[in-house]
């Protein structure tokens, strides 16, 4: 089935942080306790679950050459997607206004763990990152758009869960100081990305 | 004091050396780190992306510097994310114009410029509370401490990745056989192919934060 291999390729096979490297400016920053990186990892799979198809459509219908076809047969020859990056992007922006305000209104503590970093999600790259590839990628309609986007989400839920679980499991560690923090981090994330890079040859 | 607002002044000057390794944006401030990782598999696109980055970086600093006291708080991130989204899609359409195959290989992190964290980053911590002349120096210093650590990793990975650098092969020429390569294949080195790969990225900066941090250390966190 294509969703389903769409959906296990988007998690494991081009995971967002081990594939791409997006979004690790707040995967290293939020990682050090299990709960407040569930607690982005799931507004992250919220905000892409919704962005990505509602970019797709928008890329559609409005951005790509030929896409205003449906308006008037003269507007065929348009290219407006030189405005996709702020398209997106306004649409990313407000997505994640209305993800802070219900986290605000229903889930307070969270809010308060987060801090700075919910807003933040606005300019994660991972976000955007999602938009722009599945513009490269050309989805034949918006169920594929919004399982890529639901899968990459889940995809970077692993990640950030997984290297959270690892630091606090290390921070009693006998790490060499100047590589305590953000060295060992790194060097962990590479190691995990190497083990990620063992479900590149799977076919579905 | 009349010294402090020279244009080289010394506390302007420490502005563009600080992010150079002190505080570099990448290492020890911990922004910009996507890029850093994903397009430094050759030296070419890694140098173009920090010309590019440091561009967008220089000119959204001055113009938000410029416009600081006019902007409502409220609507301060999406004011910073119009102006930075509207520099990226220039120079991006400068790059699909004067440098067209780098800009395919860079593909979607020219877009991503825009969610680059350094930018961002100096916008909010810098450029909103500062003159224009300092915020244009502070987006060179931490423009050109991107610029190095991202010449450093592309410089080994493309080495030992696949014996070139900016494409022209330093290491000698590896042939079908070792008899017939020159160089240093023909004493049996192999390339590590590993290195181009995506998690060698991760562990050549987890090494360089550890070199940095071995001899400065003040940036040991506890």
């Amino acid at each position: 089935m294509d969703y389903i291999n769409l959906f296990v390729k988007s998690i494991f096979i081009d995971n967002m942080v081990f594939a791409y490297f997006l979004g690790m400016c707040s995967y290293l920053a939020v990682s050090k306790k299990v709960k407040t990186a569930v607690g982005l990892g799931a507004a992250v799979i919220f905000v892409m679950l919704i962005t990505v198809p509602a970019n797709y459509l928008l890329d559609n219908y409005l951005l790509k050459p030929g896409a205003l076809a449906w308006l008037s047969p003269e507007l065929a020859d348009t290219d407006l997607s030189f405005l996709s990056f702020i398209m997106f992007i306004a649409v990313i922006a407000s997505m994640v206004q209305l993800v802070e305000m219900v986290v605000e209104r229903f889930a307070p503590s969270l809010y308060n763990a987060l801090g700075i970093f919910l807003p933040l999600i606005a300019v994660n790259c991972a976000i955007l990152g999602g938009s722009l590839f599945m513009q490269q990628k050309d989805f034949a309609n918006v169920g594929e758009s919004a399982v890529y986007g639901l899968g990459s989400g889940i995809g970077w839920f692993l990640a950030i869960v997984a290297i959270a679980a690892i630091r606090e499991r290390i921070t009693y560690s006998n790490i060499p100081k100047p590589l305590r923090g953000i060295g060992i981090t790194f060097i962990i994330t590479g190691l995990m990305a190497i083990g990620f890079m063992s479900f590149s040859g799977i076919e579905l | 004091m009349s010294e402090d607002n020279a244009l080289f002044s010394k506390k302007n000057i420490k502005l563009v050396t600080d992010p150079l390794n002190d505080n570099n944006p990448i290492t020890v401030q911990v922004l910009g780190i996507c890029s850093a990782l994903a397009i430094t598999v050759q030296l070419k696109p890694a140098i173009v992306m920090a010309i590019a980055v440091m561009a967008v970086l220089i000119f959204s600093n001055l113009i938000i510097s410029l416009l600081r006291n006019l902007i409502p708080n409220r609507i301060r991130i999406i004011v910073q994310l119009l102006v930075v989204a509207a520099l990226v899609i220039i120079v991006d359409q400068i790059l699909k114009a004067y440098a067209f195959d780098v800009s395919k290989q860079l593909s979607v992190f020219v877009g991503l410029i825009i969610t680059n964290c350094i930018i961002m980053g100096r916008l909010e911590a810098f450029a909103l509370g500062n003159k224009p002349w300092a915020s244009v120096l502070d987006a060179f210093g931490n423009g050109g401490g991107y610029a190095i650590i991202l010449v450093i990793v592309a410089f080994f990975r493309e080495l030992l990745g696949s014996g070139k650098l900016f494409g022209y092969e330093i290491l000698g020429h590896k042939a079908t056989s070792i008899a017939e390569s020159t160089g240093l294949y023909h004493y049996g080195y192999q390339n590590n192919g590993f290195m181009l790969l995506s998690p060698m990225a991760l562990i050549v900066l987890g090494i360089v934060i550890w070199l940095q941090r071995s001899k400065n250390k003040k940036l040991i966190e506890n």
